[in-house]
């Protein structure tokens, strides 16, 4: 068994970069990978150097993750192209030997980080490199032995400098999974929603879950299913419920703007269907989650959700603010129940106490929460005693606004007299709206003046003409 | 929905009930269609289910067919015993029907497989 440490390049897609971290993380321990990282990467740098004990390490770990572009076996690591050159010099044959040989076909490629490079500046420095044994012929479609050199020109594409802060050189062992990106697209997708997930942030969702082929995951607010799309995708069986009964009988407005009607037979179902997961779709059923119909002793792997905040898709459970009241006998055929306020933090308190009952030890929960991010303290997430934060991840969506995906691992089983901690992070929705009010006010009065302003520009032009 | 679905849920959380479960079924509609076979999912999913309930939901719709009224032992390595607690578990499916609680008989229904568990706000 050959278990000495290598070299590898790990290049990332430049997306979603908060993210990273904690999705290597949550899948080094979902393959039970170790993983050396030897220069402590910057937080915006789109390459870290690590080291694994085996080249399948590296490949399990790009086969699964949405934010690693290529995986490189590093030949080598240098300040610029000659100094990159003369340490490859110095590297015994035996190293790459094997891939270079009669059998094997080649491909260099070149790319670059925050800089165009031109076609020709690329091939010229694909020449550069024939001092090295090549016996192979060159195949640009298919190689078995795929190159690649990178410079990197900083994170500032405005202004980049004119020679790269540092080179790299080696084969690529494995690309990342972001293909599935475009495979699940939205665009294409059968079912939609106003707020189905966009495919990355799901399978990401997912990954930090750790889904595994026969899991059994839970989406309480399944909207479109667009999480369960992820989760099915990894192996997982998928179960979602929703208050919302239209949504999940495909008969809600449609959401793509060309469409006047949803088709006959928009569903979750059918989603998994065109992706060919028919067979790990579960069921989905209409269902408050303040009242909750699960066995007692039911334990999801995981649980993946995207909350409403209130905003696009309301916050809202069953319920009247009358005392006493009943329906009457022949109205309940057709009595559609009522809903009132789900406050945020509520609901949030809510999914945390259910994820810490049921989900299995060592069962995972991941959910947005929305956030202002100048209220925002880790401090003031809502806690549970049973849950432990393992991850948290910003999306920003605007200047004051964004989202954190919170990952919580369940560490023990709930007892009577668990207490919880609300979050203390004001309300988003309240909040949310009473900044919009304003600013909604404060933009109506300044078209109005500027509408006044051209008015009046407009008859003192037109006065001259009168006289 | 599923039989497998039906095993997981009561109708506890409903005012004045205590047990609620299992709840009963009566299906207009059923659907049987195949759905692939992974024997270490059912093994995994096998200890969730209460196993009388699921033989009594399948006999109250007629599908009980050959399906063992008590759990073997060993049972994640008898393959057959899997193939055949998988039929019942993932492949019938309830189109149209309801649901009911056995305790106040209210009724849930079934509709396109989707359940409705939606309570009135006078219920909650």
């Amino acid at each position: 068994m050959n278990s000495s440490w290598r070299r590898y390049l790990l290049y990332f897609a430049q997306e979603h970069v908060d993210f990273r971290f904690a999705e290597v993380q949550s899948l080094l321990s979902l393959f039970k990978i170790t993983m050396r990282i030897l220069e402590k990467p910057e937080d915006l740098q789109p390459y870290w150097i690590v080291e694994f004990q085996k080249e399948e390490d590296a490949k399990l770990l790009a086969s699964r993750s949405l934010s690693i572009r290529y995986c490189l076996e590093l030949w080598g690591h240098a300040g610029g192209l000659d100094d990159l050159h003369r340490e490859l010099k110095c590297i015994p044959t035996s190293f790459f030997e094997n891939h270079l040989q009669l059998s094997k076909t080649f491909k260099i490629a070149v790319q670059s980080f925050c800089k165009h490079l031109a076609q020709t500046d690329k091939i010229n420095i694909i020449q550069t490199f024939s001092y090295l044994p090549f016996k192979g012929t060159v195949n640009l479609n298919n190689p078995d032995t795929h190159l690649l050199y990178l410079e990197y020109y900083g994170i500032d594409s405005n202004d980049p400098p004119s020679e790269p802060y540092c080179v790299f050189f080696g084969r690529i062992v494995a690309a990342g999974f972001r293909q599935l990106i475009r495979e699940l697209s939205l665009k294409t997708r059968k079912f939609i929603g106003n707020t189905s997930m966009d495919p990355q942030l799901s399978l990401l969702m997912a990954n930090q879950a750790q889904v595994k082929l026969g899991d059994l995951v839970l989406d309480p607010f399944v909207g479109s299913g667009s999480l369960l799309v992820a989760a099915a995708y990894f192996g997982g069986y998928v179960v979602g419920s929703d208050i919302d009964y239209l949504m999940l009988h495909g008969k809600s407005r449609p959401s793509r703007i060309k469409q006047k009607k949803r088709d006959e037979n928009e569903s979750i179902k059918a989603n998994m269907e065109q992706y060919c997961l028919q067979d790990k779709y579960i069921d989905v059923m209409v269902n408050d989650f303040a009242t909750s119909f699960w066995r007692d002793d039911i334990r999801f792997d995981s649980i993946i959700t995207d909350p409403p905040y209130g905003i696009r898709e309301a916050t809202e459970k069953v319920g009247i603010h009358k005392e006493n009241y009943s329906i009457s006998e022949k109205h309940l055929s057709t009595h559609i129940p009522a809903k009132v306020q789900y406050e945020f933090s509520e609901l949030y308190q809510d999914l945390l106490a259910f994820s810490a009952k049921h989900l299995r030890i060592g069962g995972r929960l991941v959910c947005w929460f929305p956030i202002f991010r100048e209220d925002y303290s880790e401090e003031g997430l809502p806690t549970h005693q049973c849950v432990k934060l393992v991850s948290n991840s910003e999306q920003v969506l605007s200047k004051y606004t964004s989202r954190r995906l919170l990952t919580f691992e369940k560490i023990c089983e709930p007892q009577e007299e668990n207490s919880n901690g609300a979050n203390t992070i004001a309300d988003f929705r309240n909040k949310y709206y009473k900044a919009r009010d304003e600013s909604r006010r404060e933009r109506r009065l300044k078209e109005a003046n500027i509408r006044e302003q051209n008015l009046l520009e407009a008859l003192q032009r037109q006065t001259p003409l009168k006289d | 929905m599923k039989l497998i679905t039906h095993n997981m849920l009561t109708s506890k959380c409903m005012k004045g009930v205590t047990v609620g479960y299992p709840l009963k079924i009566q299906a207009v509609d059923v659907k049987t269609s195949e759905v692939e076979f992974n024997p270490e999912f059912i093994s995994r999913l096998i200890p969730k289910v209460d196993w009388n309930v699921l033989c009594g939901a399948a006999e109250s719709i007629g599908h009980l067919d050959d399906l063992p009224k008590e759990l073997v032992e060993n049972y994640e390595s008898d393959v057959e015993f899997l193939k055949k607690a998988h039929r019942v578990l993932l492949e019938i499916d309830i189109v149209n029907g309801e649901l009911i609680c056995p305790e106040t008989g209210r009724k849930f229904p079934i509709n396109n497989g989707i359940p409705n568990m939606l309570l009135n706000e006078d219920e909650v």
